[in-house]
């Protein structure tokens, strides 16, 4: 992350460690002050500005990514946090041909209509089939229990779920 | 939001962590889980100026049963780990998944969430209702303190500024536990309108030991301790269950606020302490989408 201080008081006065960190399966080296959050470094260190923020506040999930395959809200850890841990992001989903099951089940049931909060509706999915590669709608919804949507309804979100485990189990 | 500028060391062991804390006095503070104190310092509304994160002390992520029936939970334990337990007591089996959302217990920690002391936190009651403790360790060793001195006020505990909670106990039951843990909340991750933690133990048909614990209505977690001594000693009829609901609604003290009015509130410790008793299996999931 690059600083830009007035002078050599201000920048003296402030605390930097160097973390190591995977994100998608890269590996990476940061120099962060302990206050950045992780959901800042992905977008703004990374560049990875797919993980949206949306409240701020720990509400809506919309930047929610994986931490070591667990599900958490981006905006809620500390870039530091992320020292020797890995982080998948929404940019992960995606091969370089093909799109992943879930991203493909969104599209096919419209499972989004702003899109703001489908990057963490999706990894919180993601999280959630792998543990679970059958989950009933209540499951779905329960997962999802902490990612708002605004749009949808989230009838086709759950739908989009359910398609996208079909799919992962080769079924459709 | 960026919290306000802060020194951040992540210790390997507990007495590092306590050693940081000594230093650090009143303006230090510990990072478990996060979930709260995170959103609390980017609001401002804390400003340490160092933050010991406890994350990388080996051996804090447990949750353990003894020979004897005492659960111990480590510092570290998420509760994601209790939500996914089978060991459990009937009431926090209840409370786990009620726990703000899924992916915020993915990170926070039920030790964190009594050290937080929030009035509006669901696992302050179920551990009060059952009778657990703390266990602080500073600099000078060890200490236990019961969960209802261990909850000053409004986001304030016992703890001295260089202990750290590592453990929480909740005693071994003598009796057949039985209770739930019923929560109102408008939606997924709000914090509880009204929460309700019972524990009840029964030998031969009588309770010879109970609980109640109170949620978001008053400026702290609330005992009710005349209702759970009106049961004590009694079989579990309609009539001892009704007097019970009646007397923990006695000791709520609720608010008029945005989530409703204090004499609502108040009806609903009524029927939640009832409903807990009636069925004795109160998983709170009936209560999910209130």
């Amino acid at each position: 992350m690059t600083m830009v201080y007035e002078d050599d008081e201000a920048a003296s006065d402030v605390p930097v460690r160097k973390i190591r960190f995977t994100i998608n399966g890269q590996k990476k080296i940061a120099e962060v002050e302990p206050r950045l959050l992780l959901s800042h470094l992905i977008r703004r260190g990374a560049g990875l500005t797919g993980t949206h923020m949306g409240c701020d506040t720990t509400n809506c999930g919309a930047c929610t990514v994986l931490v070591d395959g667990a599900a958490v809200k981006s905006c809620t850890m500390l870039a530091v946090q992320a020292d020797g841990h890995s982080i998948e992001t929404v940019e992960g989903l995606a091969s370089a041909s093909e799109l992943h099951p879930l991203q493909e089940g969104f599209k096919q049931e419209h499972g989004l209509q702003c899109g703001f909060c489908t990057p963490g509706m999706m990894m919180a999915a993601k999280a959630l089939l792998a543990r679970n590669p059958d989950p009933t709608e209540e499951d779905i919804r329960w997962a999802l229990s902490g990612n708002l949507c605004r749009c949808t309804g989230y009838q086709n979100i759950v739908k989009s779920v359910l398609w996208a485990a079909a799919k992962m189990r080769g079924e459709r | 939001m960026y919290p306000s500028r802060f020194r951040y060391e992540a210790p390997h062991s507990l007495t590092e962590a306590i050693g940081l804390l000594h230093d650090g006095g009143e303006n230090a503070k510990v990072l478990a889980g996060g979930q709260s104190l995170v959103p609390l310092m980017k609001l401002r509304f804390a400003s340490p100026e160092l933050v010991v994160d406890i994350n990388n002390v080996p051996g804090l992520a447990y949750h353990t049963v003894d020979p004897d029936g005492t659960l111990r939970i480590g510092a570290l334990c998420r509760h994601v780990d209790l939500e996914r337990s089978d060991v459990l007591n009937p009431t926090m089996a209840a409370a786990a998944p009620l726990i703000a959302d899924p992916i915020v217990r993915n990170r926070g920690t039920l030790a964190g969430s009594l050290c937080h002391a929030d009035p509006q936190g669901d696992w302050a009651s179920v551990v009060l209702a059952l009778g657990g403790s703390v266990v602080a360790r500073g600099p000078n060793g060890q200490r236990t303190i019961a969960l209802k001195d261990f909850v000053h006020g409004p986001f304030e505990n016992a703890l001295a500024p260089d202990e750290i909670a590592v453990e929480v106990v909740i005693p071994a039951a003598t009796g057949t536990r039985q209770g739930g843990y019923l929560k109102l909340e408008r939606r997924v991750g709000d914090f509880a309108t009204v929460g309700v933690a019972v524990a009840v133990e029964t030998a031969n048909g009588t309770v010879t030991k109970a609980g109640i614990g109170l949620t978001g209505v008053g400026g702290s977690t609330i005992a009710a301790t005349e209702a759970a001594r009106a049961l004590t000693g009694q079989p579990l009829t309609p009539d001892t269950i009704s007097r019970a609901a009646d007397l923990a609604a006695e000791a709520a003290r609720p608010r008029t606020d945005h989530r409703g009015s204090a004499d609502y509130k108040r009806h609903m410790v009524r029927v939640f302490t009832e409903r807990i008793l009636s069925n004795s299996n109160g998983t709170g999931h009936e209560e999910k989408a209130a």
